[in-house]
């Protein structure tokens, strides 16, 4: 009894002497992580979308597993066309692995593109105007998923770039558009493409015209792999607009 | 069988080292022992085979893009491993001291006369060479399964995009390669490995007091669920200070004496992507030796004043 008394003062003495290496260490790996921190990362709604057992799971260690299962469950919802379902476990899926930019990028995809058009195509809802409005939420939450995928993963260019593309396609918001793919292209391992996505976007935003040119201009004075049949007809198109001296614009060769 | 050959390696052992009182040698022979009759239970191999059968497995789990793929195949595999060698450190290590009591081996062996340290660093070095035999021997199925398969999508990737510039060929096989093996993995495996010894010694502390095996098992599940939650448990104690004092000491006391084994699973951030500097493995690993060491030092310190 002793003994085994001893052994738990040495074992709480233990505890004490190991608690500041403890926190530092946390402290370190949070900042590794991007501000995470792996102990308490999840906030209870997990309960509900990853069942009680996956719950424990993920408490317990085997969070990638059960984020890996919710997000098989969540393409089988996908296949059926369940799109609440499909909602709810990829937010349990992304809420699980907020570092994974894989599975934030799939969530808004799922949501802002396939859910989004399967409402607008809703037979079961005989009103338009019900249907636009349902398709405009979805909209809204893939790029809520986006804009929270960046918040946990602010050094990722490939999330910059979809919430660019949402922008773009989905609410027509060139000037936003623009804004997103000139941070992605700023990123160390961005796509050589979102430098011109960017100065495109901003050549459909009025006023910033000048901005535009003198950007198209610098890539395709960069060399021939950046002249893209998109980059010489906007160019073109900017030349015209801004009136631009004959003996300034570019070769016809490429028109 | 096993008994048998302990005792003559240990006959021999004291005929060359006359009452000595710390001899590398007996550990060693006594760690020799265990990992012999630890392979010869067939519950080694049942783990071991359900392990290999999952990591195998997991490369028909999912055929998305090979992105998805590839992080499933991972997670799975490298979760399986977690899984398997911490259950195999638990297992394996429970039933030692309480069977060495049952069937009465602990009498030969602390009569020779064995210092009863040396038999605790013995038993548990021989679990720890299982450990590492079986983590190694799941480390080379997770790399030849990820490596075969990323080989099939590389194939499968030129052939489809033979057609395009050479340029983007290159592009997307280099994106393919990065997706497939980071090096971080290394050491995140390293980790698990780190993780499995830790449980190891927890458990051969736990049996150096418990009567069964059942009940280091059951007492080593509760540990490894809490002390996923101790670091959640730590900084809520730390922190908060609106807390009552009951609150405030059962806080303390899952802080004080559970392992954080939460700071191991390094591996799930790897998958998704993070960069994890060398140091923080390092350090993670170094707080990995200490617990074994502290908790070997309180199973020897309990197994003393065991009465036999």
């Amino acid at each position: 009894m002793t003994r085994f008394l001893l052994s738990l003062l040495l074992l709480i003495g233990f505890g004490a002497a190991k608690l500041p290496f403890e926190r530092k260490l946390s402290a370190q790996d949070r900042s590794a992580l991007g501000g995470h921190w792996r102990g308490g990362a999840f906030d209870f709604d997990l309960r509900e979308q990853a069942g009680q057992f996956g719950c424990i799971a993920a408490l317990s260690g085997f969070r990638s597993i059960v984020a890996d299962v919710l997000f098989l469950q969540a393409h089988v919802a996908w296949e059926k066309t369940q799109w609440g379902r499909v909602f709810l476990l990829l937010s349990g899926v992304t809420t699980l692995q907020p570092r994974s930019i894989l599975f934030w990028d799939m969530a808004a995809w799922h949501i802002a593109w396939n859910a989004s058009t399967a409402a607008l195509n809703d037979q079961t809802e005989p009103r338009l105007a019900l249907r636009i409005k349902a398709q405009r939420e979805y909209f809204a939450l893939g790029k809520d998923l986006l804009e929270r995928g960046i918040r946990n993963n602010p050094e990722a260019p490939r999330l910059y770039e979809s919430l660019a593309r949402l922008y773009k396609e989905k609410y027509h918001d060139h000037e936003r558009a623009s804004e997103f793919f000139a941070k992605a292209a700023a990123l160390p391992g961005a796509a050589s493409y979102d430098q011109r996505f960017y100065a495109y976007e901003l050549s459909y935003v009025e006023g910033r015209e000048r901005k535009a040119y003198e950007l198209l201009l610098r890539l395709y004075h960069a060399g021939e792999k950046q002249r893209a049949p998109t980059l010489v007809s906007r160019l073109k198109f900017l030349e015209d607009k801004l009136g631009v001296a004959r003996d300034q614009r570019i070769s016809d060769e490429n028109r | 069988m096993g008994v048998h050959s302990c005792r003559h390696n240990l006959t021999i052992e004291m005929n060359e080292n006359h009452h000595i009182s710390f001899s590398v040698r007996r550990v060693l022979a006594i760690a020799t022992n265990t990992l012999i009759d630890l392979t010869r239970q067939k519950v080694f191999y049942f783990v071991l085979i359900f392990a290999l059968s999952l990591i195998g497995s997991s490369v028909f789990m999912a055929r998305f893009s090979f992105q998805q793929e590839f992080q499933i195949l991972k997670d799975v595999a490298l979760g399986a491993m977690s899984i398997f060698t911490s259950l195999l450190a638990i297992i394996a290590t429970a039933r030692l001291i309480p069977q060495d009591v049952e069937d009465r081996t602990v009498y030969t062996i602390l009569a020779k006369p064995v210092p009863r340290f040396e038999y605790v660093l013995g038993r548990l070095a021989g679990v720890l060479l299982l450990l590492a035999i079986s983590t190694l021997i799941m480390s080379v199925m997770f790399l030849v399964v990820l490596y075969g398969r990323e080989q099939a999508v590389l194939h499968e990737t030129a052939r489809q995009m033979s057609s395009l510039p050479h340029e983007q060929l290159e592009d997307a096989l280099r994106a393919v390669r990065s997706s497939a093996l980071n090096i971080d993995i290394l050491p995140g495996i390293g980790l698990i490995f780190v993780k499995a010894c830790l449980l190891a010694s927890l458990t051969l502390f736990v049996s150096t007091f418990a009567t069964t095996n059942i009940f280091a098992i059951v007492v080593m599940v509760v540990v490894y669920f809490i002390g996923h939650l101790q670091a959640t448990a730590r900084e809520y104690w730390l922190q908060q200070s609106n807390l009552g004092w009951l609150k405030r000491a059962f806080l303390a006391l899952v802080a004080l004496t559970f392992p954080d084994l939460q700071a191991f699973n390094l591996v799930d951030d790897i998958v998704a992507g993070a960069a994890i500097p060398l140091t923080l493995f390092l350090n993670v690993a170094g707080l990995g030796v200490f617990y074994i060491a502290i908790y070997t030092l309180l199973a020897a310190v309990v197994f003393y004043g065991k009465e036999l």
